[in-house]
């Protein structure tokens, strides 16, 4: 489908046809295949999907609106429950607009803990994505094996920063706390069954035919679509597009480490599955290169005007003792600017705008959510596919709905 | 080029993720359209455009400059920032609509924000890049700042019948009062 009629893509309200021939109906928001909360009006003419039409904000909290009254110090407690699947690159990229306008340094152990916990983070995104997507097709004994693998990286989570989720781990300045004792052999660990994980899941669906019957050519995009509809990611990659911010614009210390970027050429489902899957064993290559070249010192910025005095001084010092308080109360003040920040969250491109008006508090927090704008691509890929194929698409898109409605 | 005396040396920071390689489009851009004003926040190119250039600068930049991605737009109330530092020739008005533009083949960014008044719409830029239809939704639901020529702007996020715009500064998040369910009624 060509994009040089755009609005073909959008159903307005008044826009339905007044025809006999097709159904119009909802697919969700309670729907076990659409992730949550995500409602789609769809067209059908028998079970060919005419249009389709996203309905969202079943799940909008005011996030950002919520961000405007929250310290700096607060900030991360609440942008990492937007995609909750993939908290920690919330965490990343607010933490990375605060300090890019407090023009603060980083040390280089904060750097490679976050390279880490977000390369693990990806691993435990995309394996949810391998068990829903799996479930979605029917492959019911995928969402087990995933969820096994899964729970192995968030136990890891748990040990490090002590949930699970929402871990508000990594903060303007570095991250919360120091790896555990014993950090080296849990990622050692992780880098050894995940891959047997990963290679279960290949040899069961990967070659599997009734797999690719249902997603070879199923939901087919060009690059041209997506890159016009604001898709970035996964869904980008699989068009023949080898774009990753990891390599292409790098932050943290990604220039430093060795891995490939995967990319296909058709576009389809069954691309956007092989592409996550190879994903999870690039992302786990980082890992173990973090384990062999985790610098020592600091794990945050010693600026004790972000960062708090340890325990220990503040029964010594007075000073540590105000500083302690005046970061819990009032946080610390972030000089006038606006700054736009993005990193390359397992979904796609996730930004930050960022403006401050020189006071303890964001004058103006704006995610932008990489699911947010990848559902837009459903319309043109779900055009013509049947309903059941349509499932398909919709897990393949993998979004998240706290990253859609924030 | 032109002179580049507006732009100060960037920011020495530690992370430099969507920092443009090279100053180039921006300076482009001012010659193409002399009322924008070409400005540098951290290191990142902004160009402050006027209202009425918003539409033919984002189609320039998808035609001629390369930018084939319009990667967010979003919008900001300043109605508590009227005297906030803007660059020369920039009137501040309540509403800044900012959106950032991503060229894939160039591998760079800019950042376009223009001015727009209380209750004035903004062109919609949906027929340049069509992946601005659910954001620009999201602008008009939230903050209130309607979009010319967009084909469905229906309120997103809130429910339909919703009045105000949340994030603007002037709705207070308490305006709606929580009724708890064993609470006495009020008087």
């Amino acid at each position: 489908m060509s994009l040089e009629n755009p609005k073909d893509l959008v159903i307005g309200p008044d826009a339905w046809p007044d025809s006999d021939e097709t159904m119009v109906i909802n697919l969700g928001p309670q729907h076990p295949s659409t992730h949550g909360v995500l409602r789609v009006v769809l067209e059908l003419e028998g079970e060919t999907v005419l249009r389709a039409k996203p309905v969202i904000g079943y799940l909008h909290t005011g996030m950002e609106k919520t961000g405007e009254q929250l310290t700096f110090v607060q900030g991360p407690t609440n942008v990492t429950r937007m995609d909750y699947a993939a908290p920690l690159f919330n965490e990343l990229v607010y933490s990375m607009a605060v300090e890019r306008l407090l023009d603060l340094e980083v040390p280089p152990r904060a750097t490679w803990i976050r390279m880490l916990m977000c390369e693990l983070n990806r691993v435990s995104s995309h394996l949810l994505f391998l068990a829903t997507n799996g479930m979605d097709l029917g492959a019911i004994s995928m969402m087990l094996y995933g969820w096994r693998e899964r729970e192995l990286v968030l136990a890891f989570f748990e040990k490090v920063t002590g949930l699970r989720m929402n871990h508000n781990y990594i903060r303007p300045g570095g991250v919360a706390a120091d790896l555990p004792p014993g950090w080296e052999e849990d990622v050692a660990e992780l880098c050894e069954i995940v891959p047997e994980g990963i290679e279960e899941y290949d040899e069961l669906l990967t070659e599997n035919p009734i797999w690719m019957e249902r997603t070879v050519g199923v939901g087919v995009i060009t690059t041209e679509q997506a890159l016009a509809l604001g898709a970035s990611g996964p869904i980008l990659r699989s068009t023949g597009m080898p774009w990753d911010l990891r390599k292409t614009q790098p932050y943290l210390a990604y220039d430093e480490v060795d891995f490939d970027v995967i990319y296909t050429q058709s576009g389809d489902t069954y691309d956007r599955y092989r592409i996550r899957l190879h994903e999870v064993g690039e992302s786990l290559r980082i890992a173990r290169q973090c384990l062999e070249r985790m610098p020592g010192g600091d794990y945050r910025t010693q600026d004790r005007k972000v960062t708090p005095p340890p325990r220990a001084r503040i029964d010594e010092s007075m000073e540590a003792l105000i500083h302690h308080f005046k970061l819990f109360t009032e946080g610390f003040k972030v000089p006038p600017g606006e700054i736009y920040v993005a990193v390359e969250n397992p979904r796609g491109e996730l930004g930050c705008y960022l403006v401050s008006d020189g006071s303890g508090r964001p004058y103006r927090m704006h995610i932008r959510g990489a699911s947010f704008y990848n559902l837009q691509t459903m319309a043109v890929m779900i055009k013509g596919a049947l309903m059941a194929d349509g499932i398909a698409i919709i897990s393949s898109i993998d979004p998240i709905m706290g990253d859609v409605d924030r | 080029m032109t002179d580049d005396t507006a732009r100060e040396e960037p920011h020495k920071t530690a992370d430099h993720s969507g920092d443009t390689p090279h100053p180039g489009p921006a300076a482009e851009a001012r010659d193409r359209f002399p009322a924008a004003v070409l400005a540098d926040s951290h290191g990142q190119e902004v160009l402050y455009v006027d209202r009425g250039d918003w539409r033919p600068l984002a189609r320039w930049l998808r035609d001629e400059a390369g930018f084939e991605q319009c990667v967010d737009i979003t919008a900001v109330d300043q109605l508590l920032r009227p005297g906030r530092p803007l660059p020369p020739g920039t009137e501040p008005e309540r509403f800044e609509v900012v959106a950032n533009f991503l060229s894939y083949s160039r591998n760079l960014r800019l950042r376009a924000i223009c001015q727009v008044p209380d209750g004035v719409a903004v062109d919609s830029l949906f027929d340049v890049y069509p992946g601005t239809e659910l954001p620009e939704r999201e602008v008009w639901d939230l903050l209130g700042v309607p979009f010319a020529g967009h084909p469905d702007l229906a309120r997103l996020m809130m429910p339909d019948e919703w009045e105000g715009h949340p994030l603007r500064k002037d709705d207070s998040p308490a305006r709606v009062p929580v009724q708890f369910k064993e609470a006495p009624p009020p008087l």
